[in-house]
């Protein structure tokens, strides 16, 4: 089966430094796959290469929807045109709408699925109001699945931190991806909030077929979780394989522990 | 009372003294020539000072003590909302209040003077500008320095189509929304991808190249001298005497801050204005999340200026004569200091806002000498002590009849 993302030599460079080199990587549909590396290793660079937010110096970065098996080139694409394109992403540091509701966090995210303009909105015809009550009911929809139903109405900011943290991922549910790039998932969190996110992503995986590339420094969570591993360190990539390989790859060893000098 | 309070309030009292020194002590009598020195004054300002700054710290205690921490904590009692807010969303209270108002509103130009409707319609235009920049500041969060040069656009339109081509009032009046949309677009384009601080430099550029313009251009805007007997708007063809075309004009403005409120409000919960507000909220997510922020924020700015354009022809109406003077960079400023003293995003607190600080001053003619002295001291007092405006924004809340949800809450 083709893959579903494909980059190839992809580079990236700010100034005189390359914060990526020459990456090559591919994800096949249902998998989970995370991206792993030493903290400055370019792992956000690539998610942001990836949708949009920075435009890659060199490479190319092809995603191929499995319902269509459609190709389309991300390069070049806004950060909402690859939203439209089925992937989403949440952010490394949580970025929600904070003084908007659960609710209407999730309905943002419908937003590009959706298409009632400011003349619509003023009249209030019948198309606005059946897709109005559409957004509302899908929203709900997926704060059940993702289990903040109960924080409906509740302002985003107010909301315990695990929870912004499943909020964030249920926004990006909620715009239809078949991708998911999940930026440090678990950071901050406690072991039973990992806990409760690895069954979270499983589940998305499992029900709603959605494929998973996710960025995480918790090994224990990325071990148990991933059927792939992806490594980089200095934005080239040091090693891909399964978790098991990857715990035993000396290169990976060395870019997380240092090499030993010889005294 | 500890000491160390007493001392912080002398030291403060002491540094009023010195900074009001020379306005409220030293009086020179120009035609005697001669310095009068008012020692008591000093009396009074440290006394003042001394009692003010014992309130402040009051003030910011109970204001500290009263928020809730920090902290998220999960509980499921609602947000603590000010009484004030609670009574304007409780329908047994705000029915029976709108029908008061809605009656008072009515008869208001048959129970006062002239005067008193004619500056009732000034603020009327000032609630429809700032529910228009509203749209722009409190919900899309695009920090807009410039308005009051839409506002002129929509005056001029309004003066130079019936100066040049006999056009009518009724008709300016969508010409000058379109038009006023028409330079929000102009405006728009180039600054789509700055935000924050460069767009309000960018913004009150803007603003001050139209005054200049208008300034400047004598051909065609007639300078600083402006358009004369611009006339009155008509009802067909009912002739109004003065005193008839005031009170028009005042039903027309309440009409129209009706239908501003009206569209404002449709859209604060429609999927466009959840765009504003998402990019208002954080416009990297936004972006993330699938929105066209480059649509988004233009929208945001056609809208808001539309109802700019559209005040500035019933002002040029009202006033029957404009010149440049009337759209300076301090009139934008007043425009924003009404969305943000009123609550960014919230209709009603934009609206009791543009009654505050337009009516206010009015009243306060006694006063005028001190207009501004007041007129900052509210900005910031209300801003340390409600940052968010006299009503702050209230996000609609959605009901959903399931009973018990999966994770066996109520949901």
């Amino acid at each position: 089966m083709q893959p579903i993302l494909e980059i190839r030599n992809l580079c990236m460079d700010f100034g005189g430094l390359r914060a990526i080199d020459t990456l090559d990587l591919h994800i096949g549909q249902g998998e989970i796959v995370a991206l792993i590396g030493p903290n400055g290793a370019g792992k956000t660079t690539v998610f942001n290469c990836l949708t949009g937010i920075y435009k890659p110096s060199g490479g190319e970065m092809l995603a191929r929807s499995p319902k269509t098996g459609e190709a389309r080139r991300l390069n070049g694409l806004k950060p909402n045109q690859v939203t439209e394109n089925g992937l989403a992403r949440t952010f490394q540091n949580i970025r929600l709408f904070g003084s908007m509701t659960v609710l209407e966090n999730i309905m943002i995210g419908r937003h590009c699925r959706t298409s009632a303009g400011i003349s619509g909105a003023i009249v209030r015809n019948r198309a606005t109001r059946e897709e109005e009550k559409r957004i509302v009911q899908d929203s709900y929809d997926v704060l059940k699945k993702i289990g903040l139903a109960r924080y409906v109405n509740e302002y985003a900011k107010n909301l315990p931190y695990g929870a912004q943290r499943r909020l964030e991922i249920a926004r990006a549910m909620a715009t239809d991806p078949f991708l998911l790039l999940l930026d440090e998932p678990a950071a901050g969190m406690n072991p039973q909030e990992t806990d409760e996110l690895n069954e979270l992503i499983i589940g998305i995986r499992e029900e709603a077929g959605i494929t998973i590339f996710l960025i995480e420094h918790d090994m224990k969570l990325v071990m148990s979780l991933s059927d792939r591993i992806y490594v980089v360190d200095y934005g080239k990539k040091i090693a891909e394989g399964r978790p098991e390989e990857i715990k035993r790859n000396p290169a990976v060893i060395k870019a997380y522990l240092g090499e030993e000098v010889d005294a | 009372m500890t000491l160390g309070e007493i001392k912080k309030s002398l030291l403060a009292a002491a540094w009023f003294m010195f900074l009001t020194f020379p306005i409220m002590v030293i009086k020179v009598n120009t035609i005697q020539k001669t310095v009068e020195w008012h020692w008591e004054r000093l009396l009074y300002v440290a006394v003042g000072g001394f009692v003010f700054s014992f309130l402040w710290r009051y003030f910011l205690r109970r204001k500290q003590g009263g928020r809730r921490p920090a902290a998220p904590v999960e509980t499921d009692e609602p947000e603590a909302v000010p009484a004030f807010q609670r009574l304007i969303h409780d329908r047994r209270f705000a029915m029976p209040a709108l029908v008061v108002l809605g009656l008072f509103v009515l008869v208001f130009p048959y129970l006062f003077s002239m005067y008193q409707v004619n500056i009732m319609t000034t603020a009327l235009i000032y609630v429809v500008t700032g529910l228009g920049l509203n749209v722009v500041v409190g919900v899309a969060g695009l920090l807009h320095l410039g308005y009051a040069a839409f506002y002129a656009v929509g005056a001029y339109t309004y003066a130079l189509l019936n100066l040049h081509f006999g056009v009518s009032f009724w008709l300016a009046l969508p010409i000058g929304a379109a038009l006023g949309s028409v330079f929000a677009v102009i405006l728009g384009f180039p600054v789509l991808r700055l935000r924050g601080d460069y767009l309000a430099i960018v913004t009150l550029g803007f603003g001050e190249i139209i005054r200049l313009v208008l300034e400047n251009w004598n051909d065609f805007s007639y300078g600083p001298s402006g358009i004369a007997n611009i006339p009155r708007p008509k009802f067909f063809w009912f002739d109004f005497s003065l005193e008839q075309s005031a009170v028009f004009i005042y039903f027309l403005m309440l009409a129209m801050v009706l239908l501003t409120v009206f569209v404002t409000n449709r859209l604060k919960d429609s999927r466009i204005g959840r765009a504003w507000i998402a990019l208002r909220e954080d416009e990297v997510a936004c972006q993330a999340m699938g929105i066209d922020i480059a649509r988004t924020k233009l929208s945001a700015f056609v809208m808001g200026s539309a109802w700019a354009g559209m005040a500035g022809v019933v002002f040029a109406a009202k006033t029957t004569f404009i010149n440049p003077a009337s759209f300076t960079l301090w009139e934008s400023i007043v425009i924003l200091c009404i969305v943000v003293l009123g609550g960014m995003g919230s209709i009603l607190g934009v609206i009791l806002g543009a009654l505050v600080l337009i009516l206010l001053p009015e009243y306060l003619r006694a006063f005028s000498e001190y207009r501004m002295l007041i007129f900052g001291v509210v900005l910031v007092v209300m801003m340390v002590f409600r940052p968010g405006g006299i009503l702050s924004e209230v996000r609609r809340t959605y009901l959903f009849k399931e009973g018990l949800s999966k994770d066996g809450s109520l949901s």
